[in-house]
């Protein structure tokens, strides 16, 4: 039998690649819904947008929740992306695998960032 | 099939400096290379753009905050100069979201001809290009 580990790995066949595609599309399909649900809130306010009716619009327990949805959504999305992007780029093993660790770092740190604002809310 | 018979240029090693400058792009090629440009500027400036979020909804005061930092300006940061990197987040928005519509569409449909590819792709550049321009219009206070 042939070796299959190490340098000599098969890398092909792990079956995430349709898994992955498939949450992008899924993922892109709930934050554009969420785009629109916030924009016609948007558009039918009336009179001038202030810090009263801009943050009203994610008070409601129901909004907080879809936008919690939201936040998890981009996390996955974006890191599906960014990876795709340094597999396509970035040939030598070592400083993908930093750009890798260094992509999920930063897009989880903004994650929490962005649920703590909207929960302090 | 002479025309296919001609011997058609090869490309290897396509160097960044001098053969991408002359490389001519299909619309559909502007828009999928811009697909992905629109998605790493979005991820860089995620922190930014988690600032505004926060900023215009956690109190009337950070609302104040936020909305003095694009008309006067931010610590050395000047007001336009804020705008600016908000438009380029607004344009990379809709590039993205009209791109990403237009590849849900293609996949559902089965929408794979020549033709659709092409015109879809012109209109996804022109939608996006447009509003940006309105949108930027606003922001500068034109109307």
């Amino acid at each position: 039998m042939s070796v299959n580990h190490g340098s000599k790995r098969i890398t092909t066949g792990a079956h995430y690649g349709l898994r992955d595609w498939l949450a992008q599309r899924i993922t892109a399909a709930l934050m554009a819904s969420f785009t629109l649900l916030v924009l016609v809130q948007v558009i039918f306010t009336s009179g001038p947008i202030g810090y009263e009716e801009w943050a009203g619009i994610f008070a409601a327990q129901w909004m907080k929740v879809l936008t919690f949805v939201t936040i998890l959504s981009l996390l996955y999305h974006a890191w599906i992306g960014i990876r795709d992007i340094w597999m396509d780029y970035i040939k030598p093993l070592g400083l993908r695998l930093f750009l890798h660790v260094a992509s999920l770092i930063w897009l989880i740190g903004c994650a929490g960032w962005a649920v703590q604002a909207l929960w302090l809310l | 099939m002479t025309e296919a018979a001609r011997k058609r240029p090869e490309f290897r090693n396509i160097n960044a400096l001098s053969d991408l400058p002359s490389y001519r792009l299909p619309a559909a090629g502007w828009v999928s290379i811009l697909h992905r440009v629109s998605g790493a500027l979005m991820f860089l400036l995620m922190p930014f753009i988690i600032w505004m979020f926060d900023s215009s909804i956690t109190s009337e005061i950070s609302f104040a905050k936020f909305a003095a930092a694009f008309n006067v300006g931010l610590g050395f940061i000047p007001g336009w100069f804020m705008k600016l990197v908000a438009l380029a987040i607004i344009w990379a928005y809709l590039h993205h979201f009209i791109a990403g519509i237009r590849h849900l569409y293609m996949d559902t449909f089965h929408a794979v001809t020549k033709e659709f590819g092409k015109s879809s792709a012109v209109a996804t550049l022109v939608l996006s290009l447009g509003l940006t321009a309105v949108l930027a219009a606003k922001l500068f206070g034109l109307y």
